[in-house]
């Protein structure tokens, strides 16, 4: 790190029973919500569900209806977007048009009035960072997505801001160039310690380069994890079936035939049952009978969509297997991968050890 | 090949004639003829090289009214652009009654400049007028704004500001909509307040618009005269006579055309420098999208 650009410190950020209604509809529904500071956390959702409202409402663009937004140990809850110490990136990238890379990047420093050699340092600085010394006197109408992109960056970290704000930053690039930016995202963040908060749709985005996860549905968190628990132990069938490509596998107990009732009987209730596409193989000493109702090779690996009974389970086999669709498979899987839902309220159920001993036999 | 250019010039032709019809050729006729005198009954016009224009520099009520157009424009122009922008920001916000503003704002455009000629007639009309009736409320006196000479050009100026305003208004309001929220809420982050964002985001993006405006406005300051015919006939005493309407008079009330052809080629002239003034000057510091 170049001394005209020292690190950010990141500050942590505290939602305290945030909703957010319009009219009639309710957008959030009190939304309890802590970052660390200096953490990647990322608002996960599909569309609607009110993640971009939540990081409207931390940035100070949208107040809350009701709660508090604390940032450090501040309430900011009534403070302007410019005294919240946080900047943010947008998904148009909200460049200036008439104003070229340079004077985009320092609009606030201009505005701010800082003096003009200590501007040019910090541009000069940022500039190089983000590999944009070349760039410095063209219009944002002359530049490539992923140019913009960095630009709306440049604009965000020159500021020293301990905080940083996206929302689906990477939803106007390209594949490839997702990917490039996903990782050079990450590295910037860790490196200058800012907090990020990041909004997408994009799960693989969230649990690529987030540390927490925010996962919302419907107005509402339901989840928050580390991606790899987010990922191993979902904690509803909404969670299982928003993470991972393809998603769990979700069937009714009654799939596992005597086994399946077992487990309901056990359970006392209706069971719904999860299995990730990973955790079952085809495999001809397999208990679990299914016919191939579609296979899709996809270079490395082959999906398998495989009807037991009436159920749909995804199978990741191997790329160089070769299923036919139509054809008969047996499949096994690991009773420990195995995830049980209550099937009316969509909760994950914990099963005991003694379950787990008793599927293994 | 060949027969390509037959067919092009075809489909140009209406077109052309129309165009060389009404406006190329009476703008060289009018050259011309402003080079020449004014035929009689019985004696053609001959040619007197430039004593037309000589002429027009010994005419004091032509000085009068390139003065007084002078003023009306230098008036009219800045005024009626700057009452478009901000009733166009005004009605821009959200707030209640907005399209029924909007309407207001842009119905003088709609009405003829003769209904708006009569309009103006009454609220200036001494004693009665309205404008008077609201000084009776004050206990002012009456007052025959266009009756003196000192004031008369301001009441014809004022109801061209009324009318170009609301016109202007609309392509402003359409270029605000064309600037996206997230720039307002990026220069909000960045704590721009609403001052700085206007002077720094808004206006250089609408200056194309500015730009389109300013034209008309400079051709409206000229062309703009329908009023005086209602409501002045450029007098007292020529203190509200505007070029056009002056040259309109010596043209079809004298019949004094050679004069009048010199007059439009002046106008002709004055323009033209404008308009190349905008295409070369003003265009390159304008950013368009």
């Amino acid at each position: 790190m170049s001394a005209a650009h020292p690190a950010h410190h990141g500050r942590s950020i505290e939602l305290q029973s945030i909703s957010k209604s319009w009219d009639q509809t309710k957008a959030l529904d009190s939304v309890n919500i802590s970052i660390p500071a200096g953490s990647f956390t990322a608002l996960l959702g599909p569309s609607g569900c009110g993640k971009s409202t939540l990081l409207r409402i931390i940035a100070g663009l949208e107040t809350a209806t009701e709660g508090t937004v604390r940032i450090g140990d501040e309430d900011v809850t009534r403070r302007p977007p410019d005294k919240r110490d946080l900047s943010m990136v947008f998904q148009s990238y909200a460049l200036f048009p008439h104003l070229d890379v340079a004077e985009n990047i320092i609009f606030g420093l201009k505005t701010r009035k800082e003096p003009k050699k200590q501007r040019t340092e910090k541009l000069l600085a940022v500039a190089e960072l983000m590999g944009l010394e070349k760039l410095l006197d063209r219009k944002p109408g002359a530049l490539s997505g992923g140019q913009q992109q960095r630009v709306a960056l440049a604009r965000a970290v020159i500021a020293e801001r301990s905080i940083c704000l996206m929302d689906e930053p990477l939803s106007n690039l390209d594949a490839k160039l997702r990917h490039e930016m996903r990782v050079e995202l990450r590295a910037l963040q860790q490196k200058l310690g800012f907090t990020m908060v990041y909004v997408t749709h994009d799960q693989a985005e969230a649990i690529t380069m987030a540390d927490q996860v925010v996962l919302l549905n419907a107005g509402q968190v339901e989840q928050v994890d580390a991606p790899r628990a987010l990922y191993d132990a979902p904690r509803s069938t909404f969670a299982a079936r928003f993470i991972g490509t393809p998603p769990m596998s979700l069937f009714e107990a009654s799939a596992l035939g005597d086994m399946g009732r077992q487990l309901s009987r056990d359970a006392g209730t209706e069971l719904l049952l999860g299995l990730r596409p990973e955790a079952v193989t085809p495999n001809e000493k397999g208990h679990l009978k299914a016919t191939i109702a579609a296979a899709e090779f996809q270079g490395a690996d082959t999906m398998l969509d495989c009807l037991v009974g009436d159920e749909m389970i995804t199978v990741r086999a191997s790329g160089r297997s070769h299923f036919a669709a139509g054809s008969p498979v047996s499949l096994s899987f690991a009773p420990e991968e195995l995830a049980l839902f209550d099937k009316a309220s969509g909760a994950r159920l914990i099963k005991s050890q003694k379950l787990v001993e008793a599927l293994r036999s | 090949m060949r027969r390509d250019w037959i067919y092009a010039l075809l489909l140009l032709l209406p077109a052309m004639v129309l165009l060389m019809g009404f406006t190329h050729i009476p703008a060289i006729e009018t050259v011309i003829s402003s080079f020449f005198s004014t035929p009689h009954g019985r004696r053609p016009a001959h040619f007197v090289g430039i004593d037309n224009y000589l002429y027009l520099l010994e005419d004091d009520v032509f000085i009068r009214s390139c003065w007084n157009n002078l003023i009306y424009a230098a008036i009219t122009i800045p005024a009626s652009i700057i009452i478009a922008l901000v009733m166009a920001l005004f009605v821009h916000s959200r707030m209640a009654g907005l399209s029924f503003l909007r309407m207001a704002y842009f119905t003088p455009t709609v009405l003829p400049m003769i209904a708006v000629g009569n309009i103006w007639l009454f609220f200036f009309t001494p004693s009665f007028g309205l404008i008077d009736q609201i000084r009776a409320l004050f206990d002012l006196p009456a007052q025959n704004w266009m009756g003196d000479p000192d004031t008369v050009l301001y009441t014809v100026l004022v109801v061209a500001v009324w009318k170009n305003a609301g016109f202007f208004m609309i392509f402003y309001l359409a270029a605000l909509q064309t600037i996206p929220e997230p720039l307002r809420e990026a220069a909000k982050l960045e704590g721009a307040g609403r001052w700085t964002f206007f002077r720094r985001v808004t206006l250089p993006l609408i200056m194309p618009t500015t730009l389109f405006i300013l034209v008309n406005a400079i051709i409206n300051s000229v062309r703009l005269i329908d009023h005086i015919f209602i409501m002045t006939l450029g007098g007292p005493n020529n203190a509200s006579r505007l070029l056009l309407y002056h040259i309109y008079e010596t043209a079809f009330e004298y019949w004094d055309t050679a004069s009048a052809s010199a007059m439009t080629v002046v106008i002709l002239f004055v323009l033209s420098l404008l308009a190349i003034g905008q295409f070369f000057w003003l265009d390159r510091k304008v950013h368009y999208k």
